[in-house]
């Protein structure tokens, strides 16, 4: 028997679709530059915009944007200097961003407050507001990745000698924390807190055996994802599993038998 | 330590600030006191460097001419790669000036060992990156570093001297008058080595360029160098391959074995070093201190 699609179900699509083509390419830029923590610490922080955003009444998603994009600035203020290394500072602002976070959102007041949907996200509770932010939001981000996309390029490749060539290290890399930030900010309502630099990341691990260039790593990486979104959301509806860990499940699939072909391939 | 060295006794303070405490016995240059040569590609003067409250080079000064190769040696840590990081502009000195002509291209070929390999690239758009260039012009350079066959290959996928070939083409393709060589030869057999060292002896007498190398070993860069600089955070001593050979610092910093297999003089030590690195005077150091 074939049911219509419900409203929720296509909602749910077009915003794990449209996340799914704009993470690709930052997907990619994490894993050159071997950015994953940095993205962690991002995406912790956005518990704590979660709580700030109950507490003061305003929409959820711009108040983890502005927590998240806070975040990146103060990432980008540590990154200038030299006295502390990068990790120790990361190692200890991710594990005390998901710990305020938490705090924060026991400490208030009201209806209880479902800490699942933050943490894995409700893929099924997309609201057209929640679409108006992926799609605006999306298209923003996008656009300036495509201007960020050559400096990004060399300066992920080898840093000291796109800087000898004239590139400078600091303006790409704070502009693509900021677009990093505001990515996995409206990518929670989708996979959730823990899971989103998975969907950041795996597609992009996926692509990178099937690639010979730089831009068709990120073009696989967007399929490989949008081919793992809608997987997962069909699983998740079939099963009733968890739509967010459902489509990175396939996502990890997809990864695993590209680095199985690779390593047939290389053997 | 002895009045000589009065200029880095600012430096004394901290315990690990190896290099300051050298009592090499020579006196060092005064920073400031030496005119920048204004016929140079480079010329650095009175260059400091401090990361983590720790000095890494204090009081550099150097210059590079055209058709001059000029080789740095000094043992890890030495502030190598830091100081060609100050003249390429990737760090910025505490103090000293960096001056570079207007007229002065820098091809620079970084350690292969830095390239990212998460990243897909084939080895002729690598070349082209950052230029307006055709294809000819990429080939041509791969065949100039005798890489050619590797054009359409994976960046990740060649050997290390291959990938040194194709760094030297690319720093090429940027038509320098300074080439920039970050350790060349590391991680490359004993006869890749030669012929990387042949190659760039016949890019400078064919473009007529001045080459700065990183070196780490010392036999055949030695042999290849017009002028060594003998670095270990302060310019230990300078001069053609011969004269460093048989200088005293230039034995201390690698090992009086090192230092014979070339065949050289010894001074006899005016320092030693304990296990930490300090030096402690022999008997006739006052000699130097008062000078």
């Amino acid at each position: 028997m074939i049911e219509l699609p419900q409203p929720f179900f296509l909602k749910a699509l077009a915003a794990g679709i449209g996340l799914a083509i704009i993470a690709a390419p930052l997907g990619c830029v994490i894993v050159w530059r071997r950015m994953a923590y940095v993205g962690e610490t991002l995406a912790q922080s956005s518990l704590l915009g979660v709580a700030l955003g109950i507490a003061l009444g305003v929409d959820l998603t711009l108040a983890v944007v502005l927590a998240a994009v806070a975040t990146a600035f103060i990432l980008i203020g540590f990154g200038r200097q030299k006295l502390l290394a990068l990790d120790s500072v990361l190692g200890l602002m991710h594990h005390a961003a998901l710990a305020l976070g938490f705090v924060a959102i026991a400490m208030l007041k009201g209806p209880s407050i479902d800490l699942m949907s933050y943490l894995f996200g409700d893929v099924f509770a997309v609201t057209n507001i929640d679409l108006l932010w992926v799609y605006a939001g999306g298209a923003v981000v996008s656009a300036l990745m495509l201007q960020l996309w050559r400096p990004l390029v060399r300066l992920s490749l080898h840093e000291d000698l796109a800087t000898a060539e004239g590139i400078d290290p600091g303006l790409p890399r704070a502009l693509f924390d900021i677009l990093l930030a505001i990515t996995i900010a409206i990518s929670m309502k989708i996979v959730g807190i823990l899971l989103v630099m998975a969907f950041l990341i795996v597609p992009a691990v996926a692509a990178r055996p099937l690639a010979s260039t730089p831009e068709r790593m990120a073009v696989i990486a967007a399929a490989i994802a949008v081919v793992s979104v809608i997987a997962g959301l069909f699983l998740s509806l079939y099963t009733d599993a968890p739509g967010g860990p459902s489509i990175v499940l396939a996502m990890c699939a997809c990864a695993v038998i590209s680095l199985m072909v690779m390593s047939r391939r290389a053997g | 330590m002895s009045e000589v060295h009065t200029h880095h006794d600012h430096h004394h303070s901290h315990p690990h600030a190896h290099g300051e405490a050298c009592g090499c016995g020579h006196p060092h240059d005064t920073p400031g006191n030496l005119p920048h040569d204004a016929s140079a590609l480079v010329s650095a003067r009175a260059l400091t460097f401090r990361r983590h409250g720790r000095s890494i080079l204090s009081n550099i000064n150097l210059d590079v001419h055209a058709r001059e190769i000029v080789t740095l040696i000094g043992p890890n840590g030495a502030g190598k790669t830091t100081l060609v990081k100050l003249i390429l502009g990737i760090e910025k000195p505490d103090s000293g000036q960096v001056v570079l002509p207007v007229s002065t291209r820098i091809g620079y070929v970084p350690q292969r060992f830095d390239i990212d390999r998460a990243m897909p690239m084939t080895v002729a758009r690598f070349l082209a990156l950052g230029l307006s260039v055709s294809n000819e012009a990429v080939l041509s350079a791969l065949r100039d570093s005798g890489v050619e066959r590797c054009a359409l290959q994976q960046l990740s996928h060649l050997s290390g001297g291959e990938t040194q070939r194709v760094l030297i083409a690319r720093a090429l393709l940027r038509n320098p008058n300074l080439l920039v060589l970050d350790e060349p030869a590391r991680g490359v057999d004993f006869v890749g080595e030669a012929d990387l060292y042949d190659l760039i002896g016949r890019i400078r007498d064919a473009r007529g360029l001045g080459v700065l190398l990183i070196s780490h070993d010392l036999h055949v860069v030695m042999a290849k160098s017009d002028r060594v600089i003998c670095l270990n955070g302060h310019v230990c001593c300078s001069g053609q391959p011969e004269t460093v050979a048989q200088h005293a610092e230039y034995a201390r910093l690698f090992g009086p074995k090192e230092a014979q297999t070339l065949g050289v003089y010894l001074h006899h030590h005016d320092h030693e070093h304990d296990i930490s690195g300090v030096p402690h005077p022999s008997h006739d150091l006052q000699r130097g201190g008062k000078q």
